[in-house]
């Protein structure tokens, strides 16, 4: 056998040479040659354990083994053989109590919180649907967000298509094409286009004929038709619906127009440029009775759906300030968006692009391609930006329009002879709700700064993950935190959106995996769009009835708010909301 | 097989097996007990040569499943059998894949930079590769039939072949 000892240099190998002859000889061998250890006392002055209780707790030995064939598997070769089960049942046991601790710690937190262990994702599987009828899509701008949305209904440019196997073929794991190819067939047709700019008119049509389709779509489709002008888009009887792309200033005007020929409008945000103009968008949308989306596809976001479960549960306790932020930190993030070298004044109509603008000025191609930086066309960070953010709060907290607004900042770091703030703060008030909201953006600054919701008993920061920690001098909390079932440093509760459901007290790897989110969301296994998801949504209210999620209620919120805070920046002062005139003052 | 191993010797060599062993079967069983547990973050972040291969896993849900699976009892199964001194060789022969796999996954090779990042301060050497050093050591240097439940194995085995031969 094998643990003799045979390495002449080691004063332990004394052992071996134990005089063989104190041994009883009816004992087996190694037992006794332990006994004769040399670090122990002289065996024959050492109180010798009866044979059949041996040491077990002995250290691994060396001692000569019976010799092989002599016959015996002896009580020291199980006790050798087992001789690590001992510690790993202690292992084990401590393990499995670890466990039972943080069962009991997680069920308890789960009940204290009233959230249901293990509760599903907020929404299901995607089920793809048939839809006999086709509907007729109509656009009005085909830049670059008309050209995502027309892209998300199904009718993508033929370049896109090729950039997107170009982009496979570079990085297999861009699986974007594929994701765009296993959406539902909506059934749909885009048979009108409306574009000031020549050549965004002619790749609107050249998208509604492409052969390529999500859903295995394969029908063959006529070419979008192009309208010089958005009322006969909107009066065209091949149309239905009509997405609404176009800068801020035209929204208004559009929806009004489509809406009086009775059809269905998704408009992009800001809902308005101005306040006058939400009005009258608002009357003829529900004077007419059409389905209206307004384009905040952050009400596809599972996570704010789970957001808003944690606030109804009042985990966060009273919410007293909701911080929320935009930071970009490259010129396209400020607006600095291409010029297209095809851009003059022969292909583009530039006196029906201004002609709802406050201000008429020469042809520019900077206000035609980069119109965000202008206060002619949109309202900068406040219709852009903010609308988003407070779309996803007011989506989460049902804040509504607010009190008052104070807004601030400048023009610090773009000074490219743009009339927006490129560094601008809006701080809105609910006293009704007993809360202030904060907004906070730069265009020179990339740091990543997310929602935070900071309530009396914790604070959740709210992104495509959730993240609840409890507040170290919270009231709610007072005996968890004494007793360590809650803990300050760490996060009571996470949620993973699109993944297995609520995780408490989750171990570290597991916190660290979802506090830098790393993890993919998936629905039924796939990643999906929310665009698709949000103009899906739209479509099924027309088809099927129903509301959407961002129907023009929450648009007049939305609008509302951004005016308030703009209106405060250009005055100078803080303004406040007359809910009975339904005015700004 | 001969071991010619210092009382000392051993317990040291024991001591290694078993601490890996621990290792491997704790961050099993907690993988197991977790269940949100899910490898596709780490395969996700994967750079180097196996970058693609890795991140393939990653981005098909069924792969993932059996990738994660595997995984966990991959993990719980080594560390038992490092730990019992059971199969002690073939454990010790999957552990040092698996670590190989860890390894390459993300290889703290200069000019990667990784999202998790390592608790330490690496450059090529890590802890993974460290502790698949050692591993390769306790291949080297047996000891599951000396404290292990190869030892009772060798002793039937000796036994049947000594009866073999008396026969």
């Amino acid at each position: 056998m094998s643990d003799e000892i045979r390495n002449g240099d080691d004063e332990l190998l004394d052992d071996a040479n134990v005089p063989v002859e104190d041994q009883p000889v009816d004992q087996p061998l190694d037992e006794a040659v332990d006994a004769g250890e040399p670090e122990y006392t002289d065996p024959g002055e050492r109180d010798e354990p009866p044979a059949d209780e041996p040491p077990a707790a002995e250290p691994p030995t060396a001692a000569p083994e019976p010799a092989a064939g002599s016959g015996g598997m002896g009580r020291r070769d199980v006790l050798k053989a087992l001789a690590t089960v001992p510690v790993l049942g202690a292992l084990g046991y401590t393990a499995l109590h670890r466990k039972g601790l943080a069962k009991e710690e997680r069920a308890r937190l789960l009940a204290e919180l009233g959230i249901e262990d293990e509760g599903a994702a907020v929404f299901s599987e995607l089920e793809t649907m048939t839809h006999p009828d086709t509907i007729r899509i109509g656009i009005v701008g085909y830049g670059g967000e008309g050209a995502s949305l027309v892209r998300s209904l199904g009718f993508a440019h033929p370049d896109w298509i090729q950039a997107r196997r170009e982009a496979r073929i570079e990085n297999p794991r861009d699986t974007w094409l594929d994701e765009w190819l296993e959406q539902e067939n909506l059934n749909l047709e885009l048979t009108a286009v409306c574009d000031v700019f020549d050549v965004r008119a002619e790749a609107a049509i050249a998208a509604s004929t492409q052969p390529i389709r999500p859903g295995g779509d394969t029908r063959q489709l006529k070419p979008a038709k192009r309208y010089r002008h958005y009322e006969e888009l909107c009066n065209a009887p091949d149309v239905d619906a009509v997405i609404i792309a176009t800068p801020d200033h035209w929204h208004s005007r559009i929806t009004v127009a489509a809406a009086q020929a009775g059809k269905h409008v998704y408009c992009e945000k800001c809902m308005t440029r101005t306040e006058e103009e939400v009005w009258p968008m608002a009357d003829a949308v529900k004077s007419s009775g059409i389905v209206f989306q307004l384009g905040h596809q952050n009400r596809q976001m599972e996570s704010h759906e789970k957001a808003r479960e944690v606030i109804k549960k009042g985990i966060l306790g009273p919410i007293t300030l909701v911080e929320t932020t935009t930071n970009r930190n490259d010129p396209w993030g400020a607006w600095v968006w291409d010029i297209h070298e095809q851009g003059n004044p022969r292909t583009i109509d530039w006196e029906l692009f201004q002609e709802a603008a406050a201000n008429k000025v020469p042809f520019s191609l900077e206000r035609f391609f980069r119109w965000r930086c202008w206060y002619d066309y949109g309202t900068g960070l406040s219709g852009d930006l903010l609308s988003h953010e407070y779309d996803a709060i007011n989506q989460i907290l049902d804040l509504g329009i607010p009190h008052s607004a104070t807004a601030s900042g400048g023009i610090y770091f773009f000074k490219d002879g743009r009339d927006v703030p490129d560094v601008w703060q809006a701080v809105m008030e609910y006293p009704d709700r007993d809360m202030t909201l904060v907004y906070s953006s730069t265009l020179a600054n990339g740091r990543d700064r997310g929602i935070v919701m900071m309530g009396h008993d914790a604070s959740m920061e709210v992104g495509t993950r959730l993240k609840v920690t409890a507040d170290g001098s919270s009231t709610r909390y007072k005996d968890m935190l004494e007793d360590g079932t809650v803990k300050r440093d760490r996060p009571m509760l996470t949620y993973q959106s699109g993944f297995k459901g609520v995780d408490a007290v989750t171990t570290p790897t597991q916190e660290y995996f979802a506090s830098r989110g790393l993890l993919f969301t998936y629905r039924g296994g796939k990643r999906v769009s929310t665009y698709y998801l949000h103009l899906r949504e739209w479509l099924n209210a027309i088809r099927y009835g129903g509301d959407t999620s961002c129907n023009i209620d929450r648009g007049i919120e939305e609008a509302i708010t951004c005016h308030m805070a703009t209106k405060s920046y250009l005055e100078g002062r803080r303004v406040t909301w007359d809910p009975f005139q339904r005015k700004i003052v | 097989m001969r071991s010619d191993y210092s009382r000392l010797q051993v317990t040291a060599l024991v001591a290694l097996r078993f601490a890996i062993g621990w290792h491997f079967f704790y961050e099993g069983v907690s993988k197991a007990a977790n269940a949100y547990w899910t490898s596709a973050g780490y395969l996700d972040q994967s750079q180097g040569f196996l970058a693609e291969w890795f991140g393939n896993m990653a981005s098909n849900p069924s792969t993932l499943a059996l990738v994660d699976f595997l995984n966990v009892w991959g993990l719980i199964l080594v560390g038992l059998g490092l730990m019992l001194g059971g199969l002690t060789r073939t454990a010790t022969f999957f552990g040092i894949v698996m670590l190989a796999l860890y390894y390459l996954a993300t290889p703290p090779w200069p000019g990667f930079v990784y999202s998790i990042p390592a608790e330490g301060a690496y450059m090529i050497i890590n802890k993974t590769l460290i502790e698949l050093c050692a591993l390769f050591v306790t291949l080297l240097f047996p000891t599951g039939h000396i404290i292990g439940l190869d030892r009772l194995v060798r002793l039937a085995r000796n036994r049947g072949s000594a009866q073999d031969t008396q026969a």
